[in-house]
């Protein structure tokens, strides 16, 4: 199985325990991956609150050199997820836009059809490699880890690809596969509260903190997701949204990727973990033992 | 007290705007809409909003362009997509507002110290530059435009992301390839019609 991969700008950075994770359980199952050469940001959702035109350029540049290449993509980043499929959705969808973009493209000798399918590890890690081989590479089967499965918005809506765009299962199922309990949790593809943690706290922080309360409320060990956004919004600001609101809620939030390692039996600092800002060491002591 | 009309006449209403939104692809279906509420039902930042999404529907296609695009709503969006999937119209709500932005830009009716608005801008030219977002110096940029206080604030975890070595104080993400980047991004810009 070979994939083209698309890091995006948070997998170099804030997320690099997701790309460290995300590389070692691919060579794990055999899922062959080559990073798209010279790709470029997918523009966020920063770009079409700007400037729609440049927004789509950054998008259609990274598709079509991938198109060239041939493979199926893999975007670990819901948010570069999202906006390259939108993208290729526009493009396919509306004729002037789909016009503006190629010629565009043609002006830097690119091109691209629509053709190249964008997926997500989650997709790929449960649909394509299937379950039985994830069981298989489970060497340390997760016996007593209650894990929260936080899908977030982005890898489910607007294009809900791969599973339900409101009540999915892919990643409670990964979960079980594992030898963890995933926990039933209504606000699975509740919004994490995007960037607006950082430039509106008083509604990035409310939101982060239903997660958090009905997190701890749930009794699960540590929560996982499947974007760096959701990831660090749920991991960093604990301490300051325990003081808010007067109640202790730190707990650890891990990539889905490192927890799929852990049950591999795959070094810890291979797996990003000691990079964490709530350390999970104390919980998998405990509940691993 | 100060003394202020509070109801719109017909005349203040701009029919150019209404007819701008709804022709372009974000747009689409905007007079299908039916007024059911299922978006601003569904939506989580409803609570914060002055206008909840529904609202913003109804005044757009009616044309009160500057209650719309000077609303708080518009920079409240969170992109969570929840009111698009379920709007039995079809109508991308989140992508309307994603256009609402950058007609309020557009035609200066964003608050200029505004953070979200900050954030926009620094990660746009920051990207523009360089290929790639380097978080360090847009985060710092976004800091100091809203005052120092804040920098403080999050000084503590910006110590513990540089060092779990999930930050790096060196802009170091780039492409190579940015002439044909300029190039692809300038002729998207030169061919809107």
């Amino acid at each position: 199985m070979k994939y083209t991969y698309f890091p995006g700008c948070s997998l170099k950075g804030t997320a690099k325990p997701y790309e460290e994770s995300f590389l070692e359980i691919s060579k794990s199952l055999g899922i062959e991956i080559e990073e798209l050469p010279d790709w470029n940001c997918c523009g966020a959702t920063t770009y079409m609150a700007i400037d729609e035109g440049a927004a789509f350029g950054m998008a259609i540049r990274s598709l079509a050199r991938a198109e060239a290449i041939g493979k199926d993509m893999v975007v670990p980043c819901s948010n570069c997820y999202a906006v390259l499929n939108k993208t290729k959705d526009y493009f396919l969808k509306y004729p002037e836009l789909r016009e503006r973009m190629a010629s565009s493209l043609r002006e830097v000798g690119l091109s691209f059809e629509g053709k190249v399918s964008i997926k997500h590890p989650l997709d790929v890690i449960v649909n394509e490699v299937g379950l039985e081989k994830v069981k298989e590479c489970v060497k340390r089967p997760l016996k007593g880890l209650k894990v929260v499965p936080y899908y977030g918005c982005l890898v489910v809506r607007p294009y809900p690809i791969f599973d339900h765009p409101c009540y999915p299962t892919t990643l409670d199922r990964l979960i079980k596969s594992l030898g963890a309990e995933p926990v039933p949790y209504p606000l699975k593809t509740l919004c994490c509260g995007a960037s607006l943690t950082g430039t509106v706290e008083e509604a990035g922080y409310r939101i982060v903190y239903h997660h958090l309360r009905a997190s701890k409320k749930s009794g699960a060990h540590l929560i996982v997701t499947v974007c760096p956004l959701c990831q660090f919004n749920l991991e960093a600001y604990q301490d300051k949204i325990s003081k808010r609101y007067g109640e202790d809620l730190r707990i650890p939030v891990l990539f889905f990727t490192q927890l799929m390692g852990l049950a591999f039996g795959i070094d810890e600092e291979r797996l990003g973990l000691k990079r964490m800002i709530v350390s999970p060491q104390k919980v998998l002591e405990e509940v691993l033992a | 007290m100060k003394i202020e009309r509070k109801i719109v006449y017909e005349s203040d209403l701009d029919r150019n705007f209404a007819m701008e939104i709804a022709s372009i692809p974000e747009g689409e279906g905007l007079f299908e809409c039916i007024q059911c509420g299922t978006c601003s039902g569904t939506c989580p930042m409803s609570i914060y909003m002055d206008y909840t999404p529904r609202r913003i529907v109804a005044m757009t296609r009616e044309g009160f362009k500057k209650h719309v695009l000077t609303s708080f709503t518009i920079w409240l969006c969170s992109s969570c997509y929840s009111c698009t999937v379920r709007c039995p119209a079809g109508i991308k709500i989140t992508d309307l507002m994603y256009a609402l932005k950058r007609k309020a830009l557009e035609e200066g009716y964003a608050p200029k110290n505004f953070p979200v608005r900050v954030l926009a801008e620094t990660f746009f030219e920051h990207v523009q530059r360089k290929g790639r977002l380097n978080e360090f110096p847009v985060i710092m940029k976004l800091y100091m435009k809203s005052g120092p206080g804040k920098m403080l604030s999050m000084a503590p975890l910006g110590l513990k992301l540089l060092r779990t070595g999930r930050m790096s104080l060196r802009a170091k993400e780039e492409i190579e390839n940015k002439k044909e980047f300029r190039e692809l991004i300038k002729a998207m810009g030169v061919n809107k019609k």
